[in-house]
């Protein structure tokens, strides 16, 4: 019984993420144009596409790594950037931007996009090392916040030394999903598919953590082990999605939420689900983005932000008082 | 004794002529109605200047006035002959203690700077200009040459006017349409036709493929630009790489014929700055798509 119904909102989900995919292609510069045959083939297969399914995929891996996040961390205000993957990411992009004019062949070997996979990876690492290790989630959630201040810091330090580069840099933090390529949404789709396998074979240890890190222990799950690799599997994620669009506001905070009432409550459920929700989340708040203003388009973080603060809002006024969620 | 008395009152008349007389050339305060709508008072032509501002920089140099100078901002780079002078901060980080030091009759600045109170309260008399368009930067001339006793603006004005005549007499054949797309940030960001630079490219009657409706700088959908087909791309901040690996943007004719002007440091200060050296700025433009338009023929 339950399984059929898991089914059939699993399928609803996944229709609605191909709608949005075809309305991807559809829509373009010149706002609402129905017409398939008109525009250019290369504008609907290389730009268009590929647009639409990297903000889809991004938003699917931030999904993920919040949902990971918040059963890890058994917060419901945890998201993908905790753990100072966000600040390590915008300081990789700040630097490479920065040292750009050395004209070294590393630095344009790297590029922006792995600048900022970087960043968020020595990001994460160096929560890791401050808190002395994995096994304390109050010891981790505190370093990756002081390690998001510090390289915060650094990053406001780069563009009072160069405010010429303000602009670029504001523009990663508001997330951008305009030059999307082919070799990112492949990227992307070895990455999501990578995470999720790996996510769903251990997520019975999410279902033991959320009884409590005391009951999980006595349950004789090794905790520590599979611990360091959610957080592996959160910083790949967020890392990979970052690299590609930037740092896109909320996502990965609201799209674990916007599930949580239809996936009743089961770890891996929860996780497929928050991670289409996530997909969905971007690549509507992406097609809003380019076809508001058309051809003006607003940065995709803004629109992500008060899309799924207002849909977050109606889920708060809705649930009775008391209850969970 | 009655002609002793005479000649006395004939000298205390002349001398009191002269006094009046001069206090009526050198000391009359002039009063001058900067852009926030203020009159500013001078009592004599300011002789310590701070400019807060490149461009404001540039225009007094460009007035001849180079020497009253005393301080500038940390952006101020032209002409080579200001390099020496203290600098007072940027944006954000204006040195107040120390633009008091220097005891300035007048400081230059934009109008939305923050410091404008500021100084105001510690007794330093400040100008403010906004300088954002071609027609800005006329305005700012004549007003400077009234605040610094000088008649230079129509020469400054003419001069940027035969550098853009040149400027035009470079491009190939003007009646031919060419298309250009001037971005001014790989986001991208595009220059509007409202902007300064998109003044200086209807100036050289090439075709701007963003429409006036979309202001001075938006935020384009890239396949806008695909669609658009410009004839020549002008970057200020990517280079040609970056946008010939954009995915769609082969198709771009400026693209596949390789028309890509990149500009350096240096070029770019003259081109994002509404001063005096637009003339330059329209040279540079030309230049540019006068050479990349006869290599791929």
């Amino acid at each position: 019984m339950q399984k059929n119904y898991f089914l059939s909102k699993l399928c609803g989900l996944l229709i609605l993420s191909v709608i949005l995919v075809v309305l991807g292609t559809l829509l373009g510069s010149t706002g609402a144009s129905w017409n398939v045959l008109g525009p250019d083939q290369t504008i609907v297969f290389d730009i268009r596409l590929p647009r639409s399914l990297g903000a889809y995929l991004a938003g699917a891996l931030l999904g993920l790594a919040g949902g990971i996040a918040q059963s890890l961390f058994r917060n419901p205000l945890a998201d993908p950037y905790l753990l100072g993957s966000a600040s390590g990411a915008l300081l990789g992009v700040g630097s490479i931007l920065c040292f750009a004019y050395l004209g070294n062949s590393w630095l344009e070997i790297i590029g922006l996009n792995g600048g900022a996979f970087l960043g968020a990876l020595i990001g994460v690492l160096a929560s890791l090392f401050l808190a002395g290790g994995y096994r304390s989630s109050l010891r981790l959630l505190l370093s990756g916040v002081v390690i998001s201040v510090i390289l915060g810091a650094a990053n406001s330090l780069f563009t009072f030394i160069r405010p010429d580069l303000f602009q670029s840099i504001q523009s990663f933090m508001l997330g951008n999903t305009t030059l999307m390529h082919w070799s990112g949404v492949e990227l992307m789709t070895i990455a999501l598919f990578l995470c999720l396998a790996i996510t769903l074979i251990i997520s019975p240890a999410l279902d033991a953590l959320s009884l409590g890190e005391n009951t999980a222990r006595t349950l004789g799950l090794p905790l520590d082990q599979l611990r360091l690799v959610l957080i592996g599997i959160l910083a790949l994620a967020t890392g990979c999605a970052v690299a590609q669009t930037g740092l896109v506001a909320f996502v990965g905070l609201a799209a674990p939420h916007l599930v949580r009432k239809i996936s009743g409550g089961r770890q891996r459920v929860q996780l497929i689900f928050s991670c289409l929700g996530g997909g969905i989340l971007l690549l509507s708040s992406d097609l809003i983005a380019r076809t508001l203003f058309a051809p003006l388009e607003i940065p995709v973080g803004i629109v992500t932000a008060v899309l799924g603060g207002l849909y977050l809002l109606v889920l708060l006024r809705r649930t009775p008082f008391g209850g969970r969620s | 004794m009655r002609s002793m008395s005479h000649a006395r009152y004939l000298i205390v008349g002349v001398a009191l002529f002269l006094l009046g007389f001069s206090l009526a050339v050198f000391a009359a305060p002039i009063s001058i109605v900067d852009d926030r709508g203020i009159a500013v008072v001078f009592e004599k032509p300011p002789q310590r200047i701070v400019s807060l501002l490149p461009s404001l920089t540039e225009s007094v140099c460009a007035l001849g006035k180079c020497g009253a100078l005393v301080g500038i901002d940390r952006f101020s780079n032209w002409p080579k002959s200001i390099q020496g002078l203290p600098k007072l901060g940027g944006m954000g980080d204006v040195n107040i203690e120390r633009i008091v030091q220097l005891k300035p009759d007048v400081v230059l600045l934009e109008r939305a700077s923050p410091v404008i109170a500021r100084l105001h309260s510690l007794g330093i008399k400040t100008f403010a200009l906004d300088i954002k368009s071609m027609g800005d930067e006329e305005r700012a001339l004549k007003k400077l040459d009234a605040v610094l006793g000088t008649t230079e603006s129509g020469r400054v004005w003419n001069q940027i006017k035969i550098e853009i005549m040149r400027a035009n007499k470079l491009l190939p054949s003007r009646g031919e349409n060419i298309r250009v797309y001037f971005e001014v940030n790989p986001a991208p960001y595009a220059a509007g036709r409202t902007s300064f630079i998109g003044e200086i490219l209807s100036q050289l009657s090439l075709t701007n493929i963003i429409p006036e409706s979309l202001g001075p700088f938006p935020k384009i959908n890239p396949e806008f630009v695909v669609q658009a087909k410009p004839d020549v791309i002008l970057l200020t901040e990517s280079n040609a790489s970056d946008i010939q690996g954009r995915p769609g943007w082969s198709a771009i004719p400026a693209v596949s014929k390789n028309r890509i002007c990149v500009f350096t440091a240096d070029q770019n200060d003259v081109l994002v700055r509404p001063g005096p050296r637009m003339g330059e700025a329209a040279l540079i433009i030309s230049q540019c798509i006068q050479e990349k338009l006869s290599s791929s023929r």
